[in-house]
């Protein structure tokens, strides 16, 4: 028997251990900030293998968040996942990091028909995607505005930011999920439903959802051949 | 581990080029790079984000690449360095979650150190022998500085610095305003080749009497360089011949444009050895390839007595390498690992030469 290790910091760095048959969670580190990352990350780890006399070499796989999230704090965790599986030659799985909020919200007793999750995008928008209450993602994701968002439950951090806005726009804001981000448990248990489901995991690329921002300069454009 | 010769496998992802390389004590036995700058050409120079989107791409092929060249796999590796800084801070933060991926994973030992003294330190690779105190003048797309180097696991100092743009960045601007494309470097250097390097006086920045000092009394900016009035210099000059309808005679504005770079960096680098009584002088960095750089530093230095060193152009510009030939001077001088909670520093100082 043994584990999956799940990564996800697309948020605050989040890492779990989950039972391979199970599905259940064995442990895990969660950063309280926003912007440590590459402090963190490697330490849980470290931590949570040592706890548990997890060998990496022997993990069942490792699932990590491939986003949207802000972009440096992202490519932490792809980064840090594709080295671990190089080396202790593991499959890694990818997992929107949307799917893991999903996931928590069909925790509740009960899940409205049709929910949006939304985290923080930063500049005034957020990361969202829409769910029916399997749990299966109807549309996104996207990156906006909260005020574009559709009339109906918002989960998650970036309903408690823009909470008055989301109201505005006739939405619902869920109060109990206020703080809610992207946690690697839940995030495991979308992966290994998805896994039992026979779907292919394997593309670890990350959801920017944004471009790069880079503006080809004025006299570039008029430069000489 | 063999402290003589350990293998280290260095990583380096501070500006647009991600590369990974392995060396056993002082000899290079990979040097991977991959580089992200064909995709920053049109934007005239590197886009931190576009840099930072490759490197996570590359990192794994590139480190996977280094391996199958060193015919190694990770279990003779000895230990790990990693440019912790200065550098962009996305960039460098994905080569160092990287490199603490790769040392947790291995169980290896890891080194967060000074991409700077790196430059400097891949100067003992291929039987190069330097003397025990000697200066370093670095000048890249990123950095321009004079640097004393007593030791380099335990003491370098940096003399002097640009106080704006790089060297580099100043080229990269000119080629710009000049319409000669992105690399700046290479595309003046040929561009110069035609001109006349006296045709314009552009000014050397920060040589007045009030900022130089004499050696008895050092002015603040002695040391230092500043590469923007040039910029706007050769801006001004480009603009009065447009304005005129005239051509813009490029090749003469691209020589007196690297002359006048080139003049203050090696004055200033070759006065600062004499006066720190330095013998022997290492060039690093990517500009080190700029063939009127070499000739009038290698002039200068034959003047005034100073050996000049300058280490193959591949070790010269960003590269794994150079991180690896420093890591193994670290692990073979006995100093203690970074561990795996340090932070990127991008703008750490030369002093630090590894995090702890
Ligand atoms: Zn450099």
């Amino acid at each position: 028997m043994s584990n999956y290790l799940a990564i996800d910091t697309s948020a605050n760095a989040s890492v779990a251990l989950v039972d391979e048959t199970t599905g259940l969670l064995v442990d895990k580190r969660v950063s309280s900030k926003g912007n440590d990352q590459t402090e963190t990350l490697s330490a849980y780890v470290k931590e949570l293998l040592d706890t548990h006399g997890q060998k990496g070499q022997d993990l069942a796989g490792i699932i990590v968040g491939v986003g949207p999230g802000p972009f440096t704090g992202l490519r932490v965790g792809l980064v840090a996942a594709r080295t671990f599986g190089f080396v202790w030659q593991v499959p890694v799985h990818g997992v929107m990091s949307l799917h893991a909020l999903a996931e928590q919200v069909l925790e509740s007793s009960d899940v409205p028909a049709e929910f949006v999750v939304a985290s923080d995008a930063r500049r005034k928008e957020v990361y969202w995607a829409r769910y029916d209450n399997s749990g299966t993602m109807v549309g996104g994701p996207h990156v906006s505005a909260a005020s574009a968002l559709p009339a109906m439950p918002v989960f998650g951090v970036g309903a408690g930011i823009y909470a008055e806005q989301l109201e505005e726009a006739g939405a619902k804001p869920m109060p109990e999920s206020f703080e809610w981000i992207a946690d690697a448990g839940f995030l495991a248990r979308r992966a290994l439903s998805d896994l039992a489901g026979g779907k292919d995991l394997s593309d670890t690329s990350p959801q920017y959802l944004r471009e790069s921002d880079a503006q080809i300069p004025a006299f570039m454009k008029q430069a000489k051949a | 581990m063999r402290f003589n010769e350990p293998v280290v496998l260095g990583i380096e992802s501070s500006c647009d080029e991600t590369g990974v390389g392995i060396v056993r004590g002082n000899k290079l036995l990979a040097n991977a790079v991959s580089s992200s700058m064909d995709e920053h050409v049109r934007f005239g120079g590197v886009i931190p984000e576009i840099a930072a989107r490759a490197h996570l791409e590359a990192f794994v092929p590139t480190l996977q690449s280094a391996l199958d060249t060193a015919e190694l796999a990770l279990d003779d590796i000895d230990a790990i360095a990693v440019t912790s800084g200065p550098g962009l801070a996305g960039a460098l933060m994905v080569g160092v979650s990287a490199a603490k991926a790769l040392a947790l994973a291995t169980g290896k030992p890891l080194y967060g150190i000074n991409h700077l003294v790196a430059h400097v330190g891949v100067g003992v690779l291929e039987g190069t022998v330097l003397p025990p105190t000697f200066g370093a003048l670095l000048v890249s797309g990123g950095h321009t500085e004079i640097l004393k180097v007593t030791s380099l696991t335990n003491d370098v100092q940096l003399l002097g610095s640009t106080i704006d743009d790089a060297a580099g960045e100043a080229y990269d601007k000119t080629a710009r305003l000049l319409g000669l494309g992105y690399p700046g470097g290479p595309a003046i250097d040929k561009a110069a080749k035609d001109g006349n390097r006296k045709a314009f006086r552009f000014p050397r920045g920060l040589s007045l009497p009030k900022f130089v000092g004499s050696a008895a009394n050092p002015g603040k900016h002695r040391n230092n360089f500043s590469f923007s009035g040039l910029k706007t210099a050769v801006a001004r000059c480009v603009e009065h011949f447009e304005a005129n309808g005239e051509e813009v005679p490029v090749a003469d504005i691209a020589a007196s444009f690297q002359e006048a770079v080139v003049d203050v960096i090696t004055s200033k680098a070759v006065r600062a050895m004499q006066e720190q009584g330095l013998k022997t002088l290492l060039l690093g960095g990517g500009v080190a390839a700029n063939t009127r750089l070499r000739e009038l530093l290698a002039a200068r230095c034959t003047s005034a007595g100073i050996e000049l060193v300058v280490p193959p152009f591949s070790l010269c510009t960003d590269n794994g390498g150079m991180v690896a030939a420093l890591g193994a001077q670290l692990v073979a001088d006995g100093v203690a690992p970074s561990g795996l909670d340090f932070a990127t520093d991008s703008s750490q100082p030369v002093t630090q030469i590894t995090l702890r």
